[in-house]
């Protein structure tokens, strides 16, 4: 029931926004309450139980074997968490809204109710559909509200995301039809349980297409090109989302559905996966670096990040997935925190050109100090929730093959890795140092600090990513029983 | 009460000329009552199509019976007819002054009656073609339906391009009739028959040559190939449905597109097992998707872009119809309906205050929210997003070329796809990114606003609940019509 009111309550809201209902108010009640919601499921869930629980279902289509279904397991409460939490936040950080006050809100809560639904569907139709929800508002939100070259940029996410989506449609139907007719169903408990009547020899096709789906969506190198582009010229709270959960999406589908169904494709294209993450740590980590608008770099950096994550995901090893979900999880909070920090510099000295910032730490305390948190989290530094991520990556990965005779191709990778924290500390830090240190900028005389109401949702998310960068193993153990039950069908 | 399915016809062809009769005599009424009380009988017929006695199975398929047939799928496309021509007079009343101005008649309400009646015997044709399973029943019924076409299209007659598009259609329309009885010829010189389930039969007799039969077939799909807009007999498309007034284009489009479909459909059965019939099909529908995609992405009349876009849609049919999933090819159809229709009511009721083109409709949104949501919630459809029906037909679709393996059809078609966002959504932004050009909001009237609240809730009920259109499909017992549970 609680399930059932997270994902329908925010698209209620949404509506009633359209309709008229006052803009700001229900959004900031109805997202309070969606995470007061999705807290009580934290508490209700019972961790270290395997399969999924708080199961609902309702018939949509009975030739189809189409059901609306909704569960929780570790992994999905989680990104549901990360949903509500930023949603929460961005709806908070919405500042002034010149013109459609209405539809602005209304297409925030729709990214967010898309990206709820798909978390918590345990039916593949459900989950392909909701977060195809979010594709209108977000080509709205950056056509009319973005900055900059809005129009190209709305145009190019719009086209690489549809394209991505419907590749990954197609392979979501291979991935139905590989089985026997009567073993077949949209429902991601039964294809747990048919996923070995998949023949090996048909896996590696289904696999390369879902990868090639899920990676779109994802930003994977050489697919990446729409995404700082449009988190450059998106309104700063739907950068938030985008970047923050939305974009999560195809992470979450292929810890979901590609790693446990497909192991075999997963094996059979693991190299393959290994040299386009190397494309997003090692080549777009030098790309940034070289950026000279701080909004364009925080598009870039989230980019890079993602590496990290399908690292994870590529070294097939408990620790390994494991630490790519606690990444998911902390990118998802330090980089919505970033971006929410840097919309609103842009809003006090219209612009983010890193040349024309500087000392910024004098007039905005505040925001200085927020912005130094997410910096340090987003590079990944000891005691945010990112570094847990990181680490659990890089050992899981290590460990992957691992031969006392010679490097495997596993433990290249974890050392170009690594690289990558540097690469990621130097475009950081410089940033930092760019924007609010060093004298104040000419043109930046009157700017004004963040508002103090802002404590509220600033707070919020340094407070979660230092908690669980100092007990990570509170979410370690809700999401490794998921794991678990993939690496023990394998063996 | 149990009613034969012909009736169904009789009743509609009756409603017709009652409306051709009173119209004449009743000069002094406004004739758009006459389209009011068109679509009260004919949603009566559609009521009273619940209703039908089943047809003889098909051992006992002689007299009448062998040129007629109310199986599930014909029943099917009755309904879809009935529905069509209901929507698109509700549009036509909407649409009346542009005729009446482009007219210059003598008497103000002149050739207006004609106007609302010519759709009610498009109709009658359209629900027959959906029956007729012989030859000659196709070839009368598609007939009356292109006859009263010519007329529709070339109806404002003052009007330069509406002539230009009634004469194209006229010799082209000519043209593939032609075709079409020639390779009829063909078929009954080798077989002897003119029944589709008796050609079948006869095909398999190894006595007979194949040739020439499969030849007969490739004339006749040049005809239909006409009728549904697929490359290479496309050409006509773009020309006509600019021209044409805005809600017959609507009507050619859905209806004409969609009769030409339940004919391939039937016609095709007993060749679509010899490969050189897939093949060729393969190409068509390759060329189709592409053309129509490709030829949409540049253009900046909003009536042109719909006709390349309802060519691209034939691309996905045929797909269907490769496939052999006829379920998918009804499925699709009925979505195409409610999009498409909605888009059109859309663009009647815009274009009466400013023009046919997508920069007519910049800021949209802000003169007229309604109108904007409702060619959002058309475009979203079209191009394919989930929660429409438009993305389920095409789920359906795709579903069955992946399971036939058709891979070079299914490359093609998500490429196209993506182009399908591209043009679809440039009508999006402008309406909602673009300045608007005046600010004074557009008035829509109370009959075309009911007609879109009713599309926009059939697109999105249908997007997440198909059940009830795959039930009306299937002729399983529990839900058969009713008449047969007694």
């Amino acid at each position: 029931m609680i399930l059932l009111f997270v994902v329908l309550f925010p698209l209620a809201a949404a509506l009633a926004i359209l309709l008229g209902a006052p803009a700001r108010k229900t959004a900031l009640w109805s997202t309070g309450l969606t995470l007061g919601a999705t807290l009580l499921l934290y508490f209700a869930f019972e961790a270290g139980q395997g399969g999924y629980q708080m199961v609902t279902s309702f018939p949509v289509s009975r030739d189809w074997n189409i059901n609306f279904t909704l569960g929780l397991d570790g992994l999905s409460l989680m990104m549901l968490l990360l949903t509500a939490l930023v949603t929460f936040a961005a709806v908070w950080f919405t500042g002034e809204i010149a013109e459609h006050r209405n539809a602005f809100y209304a297409c925030l809560l729709f990214i967010g109710a898309g990206a709820m639904g798909a978390f918590a569907s345990l039916d593949l139709f459900f989950f392909y559909a909701f977060h195809e929800l979010a594709l209108i508002p977000t080509f709205l939100l950056i056509g009319i509200w973005g900055t900059g070259n809005r129009q190209l940029a709305a145009w190019k996410i719009t086209i690489y995301l549809a394209t991505g989506s419907f590749i990954l449609l197609l392979g979501l139907i291979m991935l139905y039809r590989a089985v026997p007719e009567a073993a077949r169903s949209f429902d991601f408990r039964v294809l747990q349980k048919s996923a070995a009547l998949i023949p090996a020899s048909a896996q590696g096709n289904i696999f390369l297409i879902l990868l090639l789906g899920f990676g779109i969506l994802v930003s994977l190198f050489p697919f990446h090109t729409w995404a700082p582009e449009a988190y450059a010229s998106a309104p700063a709270p739907a950068a938030m989302l985008h970047a923050g959960v939305l974009k999560k999406f195809g992470l979450y589908g292929l810890l979901r559905l590609a790693l446990p169904l497909l192991p075999a494709g997963a094996q059979q294209y693991n190299m393959l996966l290994i040299y386009l993450l190397l494309g997003n740590l090692i080549y777009v980590g030098l790309v940034t670096i070289a950026q000279k608008r701080l909004d364009w770099m925080l598009g870039y950096s989230s980019v890079m990040h993602m590496g990290y994550i399908f690292l994870g995901i590529a070294s097939g090893t408990l620790l390994g997935t494991s630490g790519a979900a606690v990444l998911i999880f902390a990118h998802g909070i330090s980089i919505a925190l970033l971006f929410a920090l840097a919309g609103e510099i842009r809003q006090r000295t219209g612009t983010l050109v890193l040349e024309d910032l500087g000392g910024l730490g004098k007039l905005m305390p505040r925001a200085g100090l927020a912005f130094g948190l997410a910096a340090f989290a987003s590079i990944g530094l000891p005691g945010f929730a990112n570094f847990a991520g990181e680490v659990m990556v890089v050992f899981g990965t290590f460990r992957s093959g691992a031969n006392p005779e010679r490097f495997h191709i596993y433990q290249i990778a974890t050392v170009l890795a690594l690289w990558g924290v540097v690469i990621s500390a130097v475009y950081m830090l410089r940033a930092y140092r760019a924007v609010f240190m060093g004298t104040i900028g000419e043109s930046l005389g009157g700017v004004t600090d963040l508002r103090r109401s802002l404590r509220v949702p600033i707070g919020l998310l340094v407070v979660i990513t230092l908690w669980f960068g100092f007990f990570p193993q509170s979410f370690v153990r809700l999401v490794t029983p998921t794991f678990k039950s993939y690496f023990a069908a394998k063996q | 009460m149990i009613i034969l399915a012909p009736s169904l016809e009789i009743a509609v062809l009756v409603l017709g000329v009652l409306v051709l009769l009173f119209e004449m005599f009743a000069d002094q009424i406004d004739k758009r009552t006459f389209a009011f009380a068109a679509m009260l009988g004919l949603a009566t017929v559609f009521a009273a199509s619940f209703f039908l006695a089943p047809s003889p199975t098909e051992a006992a398929q002689a007299g009448f019976w062998s040129f007629y047939t109310a199986d599930p799928l014909a029943i099917f496309f009755k309904r879809f007819a009935l529905v069509t021509t209901i929507f698109v007079l509700a549009m036509m009343i909407d649409y009346a002054p542009v005729v009446r101005d482009s007219i210059h008649a003598a008497s103000p309400q002149a050739g207006l009656g004609e106007f609302f009646a010519l759709p009610i015997f498009t109709c009658v044709g359209l629900m027959w073609m959906a029956s007729a399973i012989d030859f000659v029943m196709i070839f009368v019924s598609l007939e009356l339906v292109t006859m009263s076409f010519y007329i529709l299209v070339a109806f404002m007659r003052r009007n330069s391009a509406s002539l230009e598009a009634g004469v194209k259609y006229l010799i082209l329309s000519a043209l593939s009739t032609g075709f079409l009885v020639y390779g009829i010829t063909w078929i009954f010189g080798v077989t002897g028959e003119t029944n589709l389930a008796r050609v079948s039969a006869a095909l398999v007799n190894p006595a007979i040559e194949t040739g020439p039969a499969l030849f007969g077939m490739l004339l006749v799909l040049v005809a239909l190939g006409f009728k549904i807009a697929a490359v290479p007999f496309q050409i006509w498309v773009p020309d006509v449905y600019q021209g044409a007034p805005t809600p017959v284009t609507a009507y050619l489009s859905v209806g004409s597109k969609a009769a030409g479909f339940v004919v391939l459909l039937r016609v095709l059965q007993p060749f679509l097992v010899m490969p050189q019939m897939e093949r060729l099909l393969i190409l068509v529908a390759l060329g189709t998707l592409i053309y129509g995609n490709l030829a949409a992405l540049p253009q900046t009349n909003l009536k042109r872009l719909l006709a390349y876009s309802s060519i691209a849609h034939a691309g996905y049919l045929l797909v269907g119809v490769v496939c052999l999933a006829g379920e998918a090819v009804a499925y699709y159809l009925v979505a195409y309906l409610l999009m498409t229709l909605l888009s059109f009511a859309v663009l009647v009721s815009v274009a009466k205050q400013t023009g046919e083109n997508i920069e007519d409709f910049n800021g949209l949104a802000k003169r007229s929210p309604f109108l904007a949501f409702a060619m959002l919630i058309a475009m979203a459809s079209l191009a394919g997003l989930p929660f429409t029906a438009g993305f389920l037909g095409k789920f359906y679709i795709f579903n069955a070329a992946v399971a036939r393996q058709q891979t070079m059809l299914i490359v093609v078609g998500v490429i196209t796809v993506a182009c399908g966002f591209y043009y679809y959504f440039k009508v999006v932004r402008a309406m909602y990114w673009e300045a608007p050009a005046g600010d004074t909001p557009i008035p829509v009237s109370g009959l075309s606003r009911v007609a879109m609240v009713v599309m926009m809730a059939g697109i999105i009920f249908f997007g997440i609940y198909p059940q009830p259109v795959l039930d009306a499909l299937r002729p399983s017992r529990d839900n058969a019509p009713l008449a047969l549970k007694r």
